[in-house]
């Protein structure tokens, strides 16, 4: 039996992979209908997963099983009731206090840890002696990364004309940032490509049982 | 024949056809280590048995063909060193991908001992916080929902310095960038992992300031660090047609450029 489920699965999903691909030809009906199923199931999914996984572990059997040890949690558990209650258009205000107290809370959280981890490090870690990299080829990175890193701020400093010197440098920072671009670009392509892979490995393998194990 | 109003869909059945057949007939193209896979392999193979190691599972099925083979291979090479396995998961769908990985390697793992599931926690950055505080106030049960106080893998566990390191394998927020700030840069435990593709240049200057030790960007270093531990799998099958894609890719790029140029040209003498 476990047997048959597992091949309904799989035929489900080769099915809903050709109804999903038949777009690239045009816009049809089985796109249409896989599409929806999709986002149906989806939204039905993290429905259920965020009761069961979520409110009732983390808030209900805490409260019902001990609650003076877990009193405090009816705080949060108001504050995502009040959130709820933007669906009313009357009581939409209340939902801006426990949303003001997130943007608050996460800026707050974040600020210090952002500061630390992308300015402070990066900034020191281009604070480098080009010359102790041993070899020419890493002298010649440690030249491109400060060379790099000075013409793209040029490039993002607004308060003078990008003529003259400065605009030959912002210049050099736009070529590092297509660089940098391309680079991006490349790794997407690779990207989807291997997700292309992945389908058509299932496809071919799971599916069809042309490909070896 | 005007290149510029092809039919896009040729594309589409060209680059079908060209990821297709190197998958059915392997041509076995050489696959190159690149510095960052090793990082993360020697990261890995610098700890000692018994060391218990933190992977957490940050991604959706979406991402699935590009991190499971990561997740796989680093997870094949912990069980060989003999490390005990710590799954946990920033997004809901990364449980059951875990235990997919669990289910096929599940000779070499036993639950509770070498290896533990602890299911999926909300809250990202604050939950990794907590994590570097009191672990096991986070995490009181396993996904199964029994207490990780009957498991001896969790024995003593109190706060990240009980972890070698941690592994996130990640397909954006909360993932990889949330373990730097928090559990890297706070906390001190180092951070390694992987991540999609599309992600990976954003994350290469972590590896430079030694944030991160070493990326597996996607499917191509999935197969470096396949190689590595001598355990080819998927990502090492689809390598010969990534390849071909890119070719594909590359040819398409030129053509597209040389109709661009042809074009320009013949609208400048059409001026003049």
């Amino acid at each position: 039996m476990t047997e048959f489920w597992t091949q309904f699965g799989i035929w489900i999903g080769a099915l809903c992979t050709l109804a999903i691909w038949s777009f690239l030809y045009k816009d049809n009906p089985f796109y249409k209908i896989a599409e929806q199923i999709f986002v149906g199931i989806s939204a039905a999914y993290w429905f259920v997963y965020t009761i069961y996984n979520i409110l009732i572990p983390n808030f209900f059997e805490k409260i019902f099983t001990d609650f003076s040890a877990n009193w405090l949690l009816l705080i949060p558990g108001v504050l995502g009731m009040m959130m709820v209650l933007r669906i009313f258009p009357k009581l939409d205000f209340l939902g801006k206090y426990p949303l003001a107290l997130m943007v608050g809370t996460t800026a707050g959280l974040g600020i210090i840890m952002y500061l630390k981890t992308d300015v402070l490090s990066q900034v020191v870690s281009a604070m480098v002696n080009p010359f102790t990299g041993g070899t020419v080829l890493a002298v010649l990175g440690a030249f491109i990364l400060i060379v790099g890193t000075l013409s793209g701020l040029v490039y993002f400093f607004f308060s003078k004309k990008h003529e003259g010197f400065t605009g030959g440098v912002a210049r050099l920072g736009i070529i590092f940032l297509m660089i940098s671009f391309g680079a991006s670009f490349g790794y997407t392509a690779m990207a989807r490509i291997s997700l292309l892979i992945g389908r058509l490995q299932f496809l071919l393998g799971d599916w069809l049982g042309i490909l070896g194990n | 024949m005007n290149l510029q109003k092809i039919d896009r869909r040729w594309i589409f059945l060209f680059m079908l056809v060209g990821v297709m057949l190197p998958l059915i007939f392997p041509i076995g193209f050489k696959i190159e280590v690149m510095p960052n896979t090793k990082a993360v392999y020697d990261l890995i193979d610098s700890a000692k048995p018994g060391d218990r190691i933190l992977m957490s599972f940050d991604f959706d099925p979406g991402s699935g063909p590009e991190l499971s083979p990561v997740a796989t291979a680093i997870t094949r090479h912990a069980i060989e060193k003999d490390l005990k396995i710590v799954y946990l998961a920033l997004w809901p769908m990364g449980v059951n991908l875990g235990n997919l990985i669990y289910e096929k390697e599940k000779d070499n793992l036993i639950w509770g001992e070498n290896f533990i599931n602890l299911g999926y926690i909300a809250g990202g950055l604050v939950a990794i916080q907590s994590m570097g505080r009191n672990f096991t106030e986070v995490f009181p049960t396993d996904a199964n929902g029994n207490s990780i106080h009957n498991f001896p893998i969790l024995k003593d566990v109190k706060n990240f310095s009980d972890f070698a390191f941690v592994v996130s394998i990640s397909a954006g927020t909360p993932g990889i960038k949330e373990w730097i700030m928090s559990a890297g840069d706070k906390y001190g435990l180092p951070v390694t992992g992987g991540t999609t593709a599309v992600s990976t240049p954003g994350f290469l200057p972590y590896v430079n300031t030694g944030q991160l030790h070493g990326i597996i960007g996607g499917l191509k270093q999935a197969a470096e660090y396949e190689m590595l531990i001598g355990q080819p799998g998927t990502a090492t099958s689809g390598m010969d047609a990534q390849s071909i894609a890119h070719i594909i890719i590359i040819i398409f790029i030129i053509i597209g450029n040389i109709a661009w140029y042809r074009n320009r040209k013949q609208q400048k003498e059409a001026k003049k």
